[in-house]
């Protein structure tokens, strides 16, 4: 007799799972993975749910392409891994493999009657992580995990490399940097780090401010942030390293956004040239209530609203609102964000700076910085500097500047917060918000990689690569340990930056590049308290506030946007470290956590498949997947190598 | 003692026609992956799924018999159709289903409306027969249990 069909009383599902559960041993990972399937025929659907909870996974289905890609954003971290058919009614099962991929950077698994060489080929193209051949198997279906921890791992691992760098300077800061950093990651992390105990404690970060298990979600306003950055960068300049710079976004890595770049583009040529559903595309890629088009992301407005965002100081709707009234460019990475953003790059120095940092000091210092300052008298007095301050987030940067001589974001984020506060307080306000957690801030790990490591000394490699065009900037460049404390009182009390333009570094990198080149000269000396030889008018400063140029920038220095959110520090104000003047500190901390404002972002994962690419295959492979792709286009292998190599275009 | 030896008899007929299900190839293996996920907790698994695949077909024969009745012929909406059906078959194990489903794609994408007619035809008989062999089963499997029994499927997995 079978034993499984006893007459007898029916146990509840209840109790037969659990039964089962522990029969299976469903105790432990990676039980409870969250997987969400999509299939039109209910069917397969049914079957497939089953066997996921054979598997002892949390299954959620869905028949409805759209009804899933809303789970998803509803719920960001709400799943672990996504299995869709190919063939639905509403929906390609490839643009929702795009667009989860864009937005969510979830592991996506193609499931498929077909299994023509073609469409696998297909699933591999749009990022799938695996394609299935149905009639799918439980068998299949019990290994699925793995996808989802070697995604994991792969953010780790660009979250280590991005990181390493900064450890030195992390451990250099202050006690409260860390533990800010730490607890902002907390914030961020925390649901992702729940379900990820196993992999976590093989991967952890070593210390205090150690991201947790960083799993990177392209939440809908980090994307808007990316895509405002891409755009000002410039769609075919945009390369991850500017971008990143430009995002300013606390745990995310070159190869994140490296492989969202990539997607992107594809996403992009998509639109462009087949583009079945153009408008699908962009609906599902953009959140209506708040994906401005994307060229006006790209406007400088949007960086600093990008900034903003990420520090929670502007509200998504504000961004939208005021990329709206602003640039609007759907497409077109038009020069003139780019031109705008110029001016403001120059404060928003600090992340892409950070990142050039060592390597580009030479070449920071190199460029014009003169060019950058219109007009900025080599020595700018606090009232200058004021003055200055108003056209721009400039100014704040200079303020920022020498506070930030370790962590450009901070710097310019400083600027920013003060720039909506008075002159003296500028620098405090803007600080404030960073300060105490400064320290830890500063060590953004992203930024501060080529930045804070190793950065005792102010020199301006390290420098606040703040864009020191504008006049206010050199008033940053207060010794830092002044500033620092100035700052940090004031930063506490001021916080918001109304202006809220935090621009950092979404500026190109152009911009940023001057800023380095000035800022640098003018970082070492500001870290020092000596007198800036260029513009900066750091040295006046010793912090005090009415020198502080306000960092707050006028917002919309170029466009006009005043972002008004206030600025809580989540921006990186570097040199709000309280570590030695001078001292690079990790900026890229500063400007990326603050994990609260950080919208639960976790460290964007390199694309599964990308990071797979780039890792395990050559280029060349790659490069024939992507071209084969796009053949019309070259953007395979443009994909790659502005991937690959990173130019950090002088 | 008679109810036992009913009961006994009826688990040797439930498995002499599941058998020969498989044999005349209207099942396939895929059955029986079902029947695995089918347990105590889930008793009614198959014939729950069993039941979605009947509903979802008729449906789609329906649109196909239409899709194919129109003037100018949507080949692509056509060949959408049945490879939902190809899919929902094989995924329950109707194996014969499946294999016609293949047929009449071919025809599709060489645009025969003939062929289309011919199979949509075919599909329609093997849809039917396949469900008339599910309802056999079911049925003896509710004897079965009526009687106090339960089903042998283990006896299946040959």
């Amino acid at each position: 007799m079978d034993p499984i069909h006893t007459k007898g009383t029916m146990p509840t599902s209840t109790s037969i799972s659990a039964r089962k559960t522990a029969d299976m041993g469903c105790d432990q990972f990676p039980a409870g993975l969250r997987v969400l399937v999509v299939d039109d025929d209910p069917t397969c659907l049914r079957i497939l749910e089953k066997m996921l909870q054979n598997c002892c996974y949390a299954v959620t289905k869905c028949n409805r392409a759209e009804i899933a890609l809303s789970m998803l954003r509803e719920n960001k971290n709400g799943f672990d891994i996504v299995l869709s058919d190919v063939h639905m009614p509403d929906m390609d099962g490839f643009k929702l493999l795009e667009q989860v991929g864009l937005e969510m950077d979830l592991p996506v698994i193609m499931m498929s009657a077909d299994d023509g060489k073609n469409v696998v080929m297909k699933g591999v193209i749009h990022g799938a992580c695996d394609y299935l051949i149905k009639p799918v198997r439980i068998e299949a279906l019990r290994n699925i995990w793995q996808h989802v921890v070697r995604k994991r791992k792969s953010e780790w691992k660009d979250l280590e490399q991005s990181g390493s760098m900064d450890d030195g300077d992390r451990d250099q800061n202050l006690s409260e940097g860390a533990n800010y950093s730490s607890s902002a990651y907390d914030g961020s992390w925390n649901s992702s780090k729940r379900k990820r105990d196993a992999e976590e404690e093989l991967e952890e970060r070593d210390d205090t401010s150690t991201l947790k298990k960083p799993r990177v979600v392209w939440s809908v306003e980090l994307h808007q942030q990316f895509v405002i950055a891409v755009d000002q960068l410039g769609i075919d300049k945009a390369v991850p390293k500017k971008i990143l710079e430009l995002m300013n976004v606390p745990g995310l890595s070159r190869e994140n956004v490296a492989s969202h770049l990539q997607k992107y583009r594809l996403y992009l040529r998509r639109l462009s040239g087949v583009s079945p559903h153009p408008s699908n595309l962009n609906n599902a890629f953009m959140n209506p209530q708040d994906h401005p088009p994307f060229g006006s992301m790209a406007s400088y407005n949007g960086i600093d609203l990008q900034t903003l965002l990420v520090t929670g100081q502007l509200s998504p709707q504000s961004l939208a609102a005021l990329q709206a009234t602003g640039l609007r460019r759907p497409t077109a990475k038009s020069s003139l964000p780019m031109a705008l953003v110029d001016q403001t790059n120059i404060f928003s120095f600090e992340n892409p700076k950070l990142r050039f940092g060592e390597d580009q000091t030479q070449h920071l210092n190199k460029t014009k910085p003169a060019s950058l300052f219109h007009g900025i008298p080599t020595k700018m007095e606090p009232k200058q500097l004021a003055n200055m301050q108003h056209p721009s987030v400039q100014t704040q940067r200079n303020m920022n500047m020498p506070l930030n001589i370790k962590s450009e974001h901070g710097g310019t984020q400083l600027m920013h917060l003060s720039q909506q506060q008075t002159v003296g307080q500028t620098l405090n306000n803007s600080t404030v918000s960073h300060l105490p957690g400064i320290p830890s801030t500063l060590r953004n790990p992203i930024i501060s990689g080529s930045i804070t490591t190793g950065n005792g000394t102010a020199d301006n490699s390290h420098g606040p690569r703040y864009n020191l065009v504008s006049p206010t900037s050199v008033m940053v460049n207060y010794p830092m340990s002044q500033t620092t404390e100035v700052f940090q009182e004031e930063m506490n009390s001021n916080l918001k930056v109304s202006s809220g333009v935090m621009r950092y570094d979404v500026f190109s990198d152009l911009h940023m590049q001057k800023a380095h080149d000035w800022d640098y000269q003018n970082v070492s000396t500001l870290a020092f308290g000596t007198p800036h030889h260029g513009n900066f008018i750091h040295h006046s400063f010793d912090i005090s506030p009415s020198s502080l140029i306000h960092h707050g920038f006028p917002s919309s220095q170029t466009n006009g946007e005043n972002h008004n959110s206030s600025v809580n520090g989540k921006t990186n104000f570097p040199f709000l470290d309280s570590t030695q003047p001078g001292i690079p500190q990790s900026v890229a901390q500063n400007s990326f956590f603050d994990p609260g404002e950080v919208k639960n972002q976790n460290i964007p994962d390199a694309s599964y498949q990308t990071d797979l690419i780039s890792e395990d295959f050559g280029q060349d492979e790659l490069l024939g997947v992507f071209l084969k792709q796009e053949q019309q286009e070259d953007n395979g292998s443009v994909d790659f190598s502005g991937y690959q190599t990173e130019n950090i275009c002088v | 003692m008679q109810a036992s030896m009913e009961v006994g008899l009826m688990q040797r007929q439930w498995v002499e026609y599941t058998k020969s299900l498989f044999m005349e190839g209207f099942l396939d293996s895929q059955f029986i992956e079902l029947q695995k996920l089918q347990d105590e907790g889930n008793p009614d698994f198959i014939v729950e799924v069993v039941s979605l695949f009947f509903e979802d077909s008729e449906r789609l024969l329906n649109d196909l018999t239409r899709a194919l009745e129109e003037p100018d012929v949507d080949f692509q909406k056509v060949d959408g159709h049945v490879h939902q059906l190809k899919g929902s078959s094989s995924s329950i194990g109707a194996q014969r289903v499946k294999n016609v489903c293949i047929t009449l794609r071919s025809f599709c994408e060489e645009q025969n409306i003939e062929g289309c007619l011919r199979y949509l035809q075919q599909l329609k008989q093997e849809t039917c027969l396949v469900k008339n062999k599910f309802e056999n089963l079911f049925r003896m499997e509710q004897q079965i249990v009526a009687a106090g029994g339960s089903i042998p499927t283990k006896e299946l997995l040959f």
